[in-house]
């Protein structure tokens, strides 16, 4: 079965009911080993046990870029290749990501307290992660306030497209203005710095955290095209009803 | 060419007239202007240090304001069904409503800083700076702002999703305006090179906000 082949409502539904409990166990699995191997993790020298913040924090992150990202293709689906399920996965990404958004400014507040002394400082890498949030939000109200769905999809896809500048305004935000946070430790050109003893774990937790977005997301499309295939339903059924 | 020029005039008289309200954006930013000395307290030497982000945030939310107002007296009126019909190319018509807007809105703000500065005890060059930063600025809050009234044009009480759709893109200019502003008081960076920045944002502004209205007009439409 192709890629093209899923993009019939159908057949992703009948796709995903086989996958879905496949990749939630996959997902447990890697979760029980990256939380295994996260626990042998020495301290650091530095910053003793609060480094494993890490392990929730870092793939937090990584996966709020994600799901910006995941939205930002969507909209091109929607808009170019006017992809039948490309708003569906748009819309179904936007809590998600959200939720990690989240996560990730709460763990790092978290870190921040005992190593920075403070819960929040105006860093560029703070700041343009909060403002991502803001539009996390915003992009969910706009779902929220158009009624016809795939009305609601080519709006929500053009705002995201332009709220993708700031996903490389945040990669890089650590770069542009040399502030609190600190720099990129993992995705550099010569190597990462971290050592190996945390840097696996990490990996692992990653994926981890990968798998329960693909997930959830998953999950969430599939709810998704129900959701819709109920209100046609319904609407379906005013219509046929007597005396109209 | 003669269509778009009609447009801009139509859109300047209108706005110049009973119900347009161009002057309310700057009776607004006077009012915020003023609230800021009344929760600061009247410490003149701190107004005047904050007092270029004062008046960014002034003009900002009265630039915010009046957003609302950009094409959705188009929607109730039907001209803009007229214009997503007409053989102008809705790019170049949204680009020249949004011109328009910001020389009824934009500029009024810009002009009345000067003003509003001697109420927060700026100087000569500090107000020149903040003068100069919001002229090269507000037409990137104006274009920007575009593309939030092009997608929530058609929704009822569109008005303060539109605001939150654009603030946070406007982020970037509040900061770099700010930080221009401040350069050219206190220093430590040269003036020129968050100023350049600021130019650099709106030019981009200008370019992006056309297009990503005009898409958002014609998807929008049922």
């Amino acid at each position: 079965m192709g890629l093209i082949d899923l993009a019939n409502p159908s057949r992703f539904l009948t796709f995903t009911d086989r996958a879905l409990p496949w990749l939630a166990g996959v997902t447990a699995i890697m979760f029980g080993i990256g939380i295994y191997f996260g626990s042998l993790a020495p301290d650091d020298y530095q910053q003793g046990a609060t480094v494993k913040i890490m392990f929730l924090h870092v793939p937090s992150a990584w996966l709020a870029m994600f799901g910006w990202t995941v939205m930002s293709i969507s909209a091109l689906g929607t808009l170019v290749w006017r992809h039948p399920l490309a708003d569906v996965a748009a819309k179904a990404a936007a809590p998600i990501g959200a939720a990690f958004t989240l996560l990730c400014l709460i763990s790092g507040s978290l870190w921040g307290r005992p190593m920075w002394g403070t819960y929040w400082v105006w860093d560029a890498r703070l700041t343009s992660v909060f403002v991502l949030f803001l539009m996390y939000l915003g992009v969910i109200a706009l779902w929220r306030t158009i009624e016809e769905p795939t009305r609601a999809g080519r709006v929500v896809a053009i705002l995201t497209l332009v709220g993708a500048i700031n996903i490389p305004i945040i990669k890089y935000s650590v770069e542009f203005w040399n502030t609190l946070h600190q720099p990129a430790s993992v995705m550099r050109l010569d190597g990462p710095t971290i050592h190996s003893s945390i840097l696996i774990p990490l990996l692992i937790m990653a994926l981890a955290f990968t798998l329960l977005f693909i997930t959830l997301h998953l999950a969430a499309m599939r709810n998704e095209i129900l959701r819709r295939r109920v209100r046609t339903m319904q609407l379906m059924q005013a219509q046929a009803a007597p005396g109209h | 060419m003669k269509a778009l020029l009609a447009l801009f005039l139509r859109d300047l008289r209108i706005a110049v007239r009973v119900g347009g309200g161009a002057m309310i954006g700057v009776l607004f930013f006077l009012a915020v202007v003023a609230l800021m000395p009344f929760a600061i307290g009247p410490d003149l030497a701190l107004l005047q240090r904050i007092g270029p982000a004062i008046l960014w945030i002034g003009a900002l939310l009265a630039s915010l304001l009046a957003l609302d107002r950009l094409l959705s007296a188009d929607l109730e009126d039907g001209s803009l069904d007229l214009l997503l019909m007409s053989g102008t190319p809705l790019e170049l018509a949204v680009a020249t409503k949004a011109l328009a807007h910001w020389i009824t809105t934009g500029v009024p703000l810009v002009i009345a800083t000067p003003v509003f500065a001697l109420f927060l005890n700026l100087d000569l060059t500090a107000t020149a700076a903040v003068a100069l930063t919001l002229l090269a600025g507000t037409p990137a809050l104006t274009f920007i702002g575009l593309i939030g009234a092009g997608l929530t044009v058609t929704l009822r009480r569109g008005g303060i999703l539109l605001s939150v759709l654009v603030l946070p893109l406007a982020i970037p200019l509040l900061i770099f305006g700010v930080a221009a502003s401040n350069a050219a008081i206190v220093g430590p960076l040269p003036f020129g090179t968050p100023f350049t920045i600021l130019c650099a944002l709106t030019l981009v502004s200008l370019v992006l906000g056309p297009f990503a209205a005009a898409l958002a007009l014609r998807q929008g439409q049922d």
